[in-house]
């Protein structure tokens, strides 16, 4: 809008130029001053010698070398590494594989939708304790198995400590990939047939219907399912408490149950704000080139 | 809680919110009490209260055995809202007094004697700075060996009196095809065969100044390295699948004849009776090996907030409610644990309960009374916490006693 | 609601269906097995639970543990099972999913049909502030709740939910407009329609399955959120989540698997009936079709 014509407008016109951004900015206000305004607080607890509340005593960088020291940090970094690619990356395949086949004009869609969905409504509470008899070897599936005959067949990943990892992928993954699937859908069905129809007359096959047409346009529900996915596996804290504990030994700490245990259990919310300080520079590291790619390219 | 209550009705009011006003007569209790017995052990002190026309506002908060309260409590009073009372443990009551956020029992206290009828280790947590700032509700102790008696009759098995008699034990009754022992793999758990282990290793003076004043001699020394070793020679008896398994779960296997021994805090002791067994007949009690004349204990206390300047009237009524020796000894019947005070007779307990009773008043008169380690009673929630970390890893196989000391010292030196 | 294309356009023969129908299948499986497994214990009397068999079906069939999950179970002082606790959530849960679903709609409107300088660095906030750690956030705000006098009150706890949804709904809101042809909101705006006008209209219509999805998101995290249910609200406004923990989560005591398992999935219902009723408005959308070249 010419900034010339600008000046002419009348005060309807003005409100209508505002009102979009009025609309935006509770939200925004919202966000700067509880999200951010925290996350400056936090940044400067980090360099403070806070115990069980909030204290504004400056101790330079102690807390952070303090951190650095610690065993558990490392086990927590690399467990969300290797935890959070692949949730991701079989969330959502998973979810997009389901969604393709769930769009193909299925009989009973709903009903099979909400199978697929329903693990996300119950809170892990008290699913952990169903998982954890699942994936215990004593009553679990080795035992369910073994009783039909497969006398070898051993699945005790949640009592060893290289491959407790795991199994929280495992849970995690039944949790969210339905959810993901919706999300998916929801993007498959927002795509026009008109399109489809036409390539189909083109003499397109399924396949590269897809893979040339439907899959690029679901490129914003990919960032969403990426968001989502990636929000979760930081946040993991429910999960992992009700499955393992954090157990076995410390082989399963996560960024999420170290923050929590550091900030509240221990009384050290020093060093539980340097904890929470890193992840944040790191989640910023990744998310904020890869918001910025995918919002540049939209006009 | 009342200060706040212009404030707080005018805003309901003005929001409709559903949050109901609250009497002036009430006390609100945060506390983590969820399962069956432990409410009816509460409810003797409610209806103690109930009788003095005062209400109980009921904010009951499981999990980690405290850990979810403590975090509810944070939020509770850097909102300006703190509860009345919360029950807390050990150096957690310590750091809140710090921050001047408890409220002074010293006229309530003084009115009924607590100097003199609650031991010194006991008032090191319930006091600060010479004011008392929580009753204590119970002792329960953590060097307790519980045994299923028929595996221990049939395999000819005495009360083991010391560390090899023990392991000997253990031997025989794996060899028999039982359990040697029955373990939960959490963190706490293992501690708690720490302490049992260290102070008889050690003796009193180790445990003094390796847990409680974290002297780096004494952590780092030889007399540690054997508590680790004899942990791994624990390690041994325990059975495969004893990671992340509860401790009732562990218990219920000596009670039902699959696991010889249990090392657990006496709260044990109501699983078997629950179960319809009796002591002495059908499971023994005895000290850990080695810590016979020592009591290693924790005490569950109610600590109470200030809500004003001065303290309460309620608050007043609920710490004396709580420290009254009638509820003292109802309680802990039904809980399981023994009285904070040193007064009182205690015929109406079960045979293990006198024992911890006696052993109690013996520990206190002979100076040694010590705070649990794995029960936050020795060392703040940061160390204790490391300490745990490095425990468990090691009894995880992480890596070797050597090691471990090394880890440990390093991992309290983070944590002061 | 429902369009006449509900489904994709994609033709398949008979032997991919069977493939398709067979995986479908097979992923069921995968997800019912944990419901199995509860459903069935929670059916048991506890006696059968202990003496193992965890996929057999019950012996005893017993509906005593929902009945105890509802209304006897230890929650605290009190055994009142879960029922008292079930309005507060409703009360909590309801405004804050819809204030936050409309409130992401408008915004993710705005960010794609009303384009000013800057936007995009906005939506990058928003987006960013998705991943604040909660544990941050608990103590600050708990201090500011207790400044504005809102702390232990359903208002405030509603706010707090907000605050920390907001980032999602907006997310999903404007990557599914951002796909919507902007020439039919041109044409509209050339035509005098006003903001809202083109709001209602327009987007909204066929807003379906975005909906349903930030429904189902925002209702799931905010019903079946512990951390701030328990530390924002008093001793009688505790949401359901909070109820069933501590039922769950006693330290002590015969653990009663069965009225565990009754009670999550009675937890749950609310959220699965959402799921249900949300699902027959997710269908392909009626923009399909309706801009031409």
């Amino acid at each position: 809008m010419s900034q010339v014509a600008k000046n002419r407008r009348s005060g309807n016109d003005w409100l209508r130029d505002a009102l979009p951004k009025l609309v935006l900015s509770p939200s925004l206000a919202m966000v700067l001053i509880f999200v951010y305004g925290f996350i400056i607080f936090t940044f400067y607890l980090s360099f403070t010698d806070s115990r069980i509340l909030p204290s504004y005593e400056l101790v330079g960088w102690e807390n952070y070398s303090k951190l650095f020291r610690i065993r558990a940090w490392d086990t927590a970094v690399s467990n969300l590494l290797l935890f959070g690619s692949l949730y991701i990356v079989i969330c959502c395949s998973i979810g997009l594989a389901l969604a393709i086949l769930l769009d193909q004009k299925i009989r009973a869609e709903g009903f099979i939708r909400t199978i697929y969905l329903y693990p996300m409504a119950l809170s892990f509470i008290v699913t952990g304790t169903a998982w954890k008899w699942f994936l215990d070897p004593g009553i679990g599936l080795q035992t369910v198995v073994r009783s039909w005959g497969w006398e070898s067949f051993t699945f005790d990943w949640i009592k060893d400590g290289d491959m407790a990892i795991y199994t929280i992928v495992i849970a995690a993954v039944w949790q969210t990939s339905g959810f993901v699937m919706a999300m998916f859908l929801a993007g498959l069905r927002g795509i026009d047939n008109e399109v489809l129809k036409a390539a189909q007359i083109d003499g397109a096959s399924n396949f590269s219907l897809y893979h040339r047409i439907v899959i690029p346009q679901l490129r914003p529900a990919f960032m969403s399912a990426f968001v989502v996915l990636a929000h979760m596996a930081i946040k993991s804290y429910d999960l992992v408490i009700a499955l393992t504990g954090g157990g076995p030994g410390t082989s399963t700490e996560l960024p999420a149950t170290f923050m929590y245990s550091y900030t509240f259990t221990r009384n050290q919310m020093g060093i539980g704000a340097a904890s929470a300080t890193i992840m944040l520079m790191a989640i910023a590291a990744i998310m904020v080139p890869y918001i910025y790619s995918e919002l540049r390219e939209k006009k | 809680m009342r200060d706040y209550f212009g404030k707080t009705t005018a805003v309901a009011i003005a929001l409709m919110a559903t949050t109901s006003v609250a009497q002036a007569e009430d006390v609100e209790v945060l506390h983590w009490w969820t399962s069956g017995g432990e409410a009816a052990a509460l409810n003797v002190l409610k209806d103690d209260l109930a009788s003095q026309g005062i209400g109980w506002q009921d904010m009951p908060v499981a999990g980690g055995g405290g850990t979810q309260a403590m975090t509810v409590l944070r939020a509770r009073v850097t909102s300006g809202n703190p509860p009345t009372a919360v029950q807390m443990l050990g150096f957690d009551i310590t750091d809140w007094a710090k921050e001047d956020a408890l409220a002074n029992l010293n006229a309530i206290a003084e009115g009924d004697n607590w100097n003199v009828v609650v031991p010194a280790a006991l008032q090191k947590f319930s006091t600060h700075d010479g004011q008392w700032v929580s009753a204590p509700v119970n002792v329960h102790s953590t060097n307790w060996v519980w045994a299923n008696k028929a595996i221990m009759d049939e395999l000819g098995i005495a009360e083991p009196q010391t560390w090899d008699d023990f392991v000997a034990a253990l031997q025989a009754a794996t060899d028999a095809g039982y359990v040697g022992l029955a373990h939960g793999g959490q963190a706490w758990q293992e501690a708690t065969f720490f302490d049992g282990v260290a102070m008889s290793v050690g003796g009193p003076g180790f445990y003094q100044a390796a847990f409680v004043d974290l002297d780096e001699e004494a952590l780092g020394s030889e007399t540690m390295k054997e508590v680790f070793d004899r942990m791994a020679t624990l390690r041994g008896f325990v059975d495969d699948n004893f990671s992340g398994r509860d401790w009732n779960l562990a218990t219920a296997m000596v009670i039902n004849k699959e696991a010889a021994f249990q090392l657990m805090g006496d709260w044990a002791k109501g699983e078997f009776l629950n179960a319809g067994k009796v002591p002495g007949e059908d499971f023994l009690c005895f000290r850990f090996p080695g810590s016979q004349d020592q009591v290693t204990f924790n005490s569950d206390q109610f600590a109470m907030f200030s809500q004003g300047d001065a303290v309460s009237a309620e608050q007043g009524a609920l710490a004396t409610a709580i420290m009254s020796p009638g509820f003292q000894i109802a309680f802990n019947k039904v809980k399981g644990s023994v009285p904070a005070r040193t007064d009182l007779d205690a015929s109406d307990l079960d045979a293990c309960g006198q024992q911890a009773y006696e052993d109690f008043k013996a520990a206190d008169a002979s100076g040694n009374l010590f705070g649990s380690m794995a029960h936050g009673h020795a060392n703040p929630a940061s160390v204790k916490n490391a300490m745990y970390d490095v425990i468990t890893a090691h009894f995880n196989g992480e890596f070797d006693s050597a090691a471990a000391v090394a880890e440990l010292v390093t991992a309290v030196d983070i944590a002061k | 609601m429902s369009s006449n294309a509900t489904a994709t356009v994609v033709r398949t023969g008979a032997s991919a269906r069977f493939v398709i129908y067979t995986l479908l299948a097979l992923f069921s499986l995968f997800y019912l097995l944990p419901l199995y497994v509860m459903v069935v214990n929670s059916l048991k009397p506890l006696s059968e639970i202990q003496s193992g068999g965890m996929m057999s079906l019950p012996e005893v069939w017993t509906l005593a543990p929902w009945k105890s999950a509802w209304s006897t179970a230890q929650i605290g002082v009190e055994a009142t099972g879960l029922q008292p606790f079930f309005w507060n959530s409703i009360v909590m849960v309801v405004p804050a999913v819809a204030i936050s679903t409309v409130l992401g709609a408008l915004n993710g409107y705005v960010l794609t049909k009303w384009r000013f300088r800057g936007d995009t660095i906005i939506f990058g906030l928003l987006l960013f502030g998705c991943f604040i750690p909660f544990q941050m956030v608990l103590i600050p705000m708990a201090r500011m709740l207790g400044l504005v006098g809102l702390a232990g009150t359903v208002p405030g706890l509603v706010f707090v939910h907000l605050v920390y949804g907001i980032g999602f709904s907006t997310l999903y809101f404007r990557n599914y407009y951002q796909q919507f042809p902007t020439e039919l909101v041109r044409a509209a705006m050339i035509d005098g329609a006003g903001f809202f006008t083109i709001f209602r209209r327009i987007m909204l219509p066929s807003s379906g399955p975005i909906a349903v999805v930030c429904i189902i998101w925002q209702f799931t995290n905010i019903w079946n959120d512990f951390l701030f249910g328990a530390s924002f609200s008093d001793f009688d406004s505790q949401p359901m989540t909070v109820a069933l923990n501590n039922l769950v989560q006693s330290s002590t005591g015969v653990k009663e698997y069965n009225v565990h398992f009754a009670g999550a999935i009675m937890a749950a219902l609310p959220t699965l009936f959402v799921y249900i009723v949300a699902g027959r408005y997710f269908v392909r959308g009626l923009m399909a079709g309706s801009v031409k070249g």
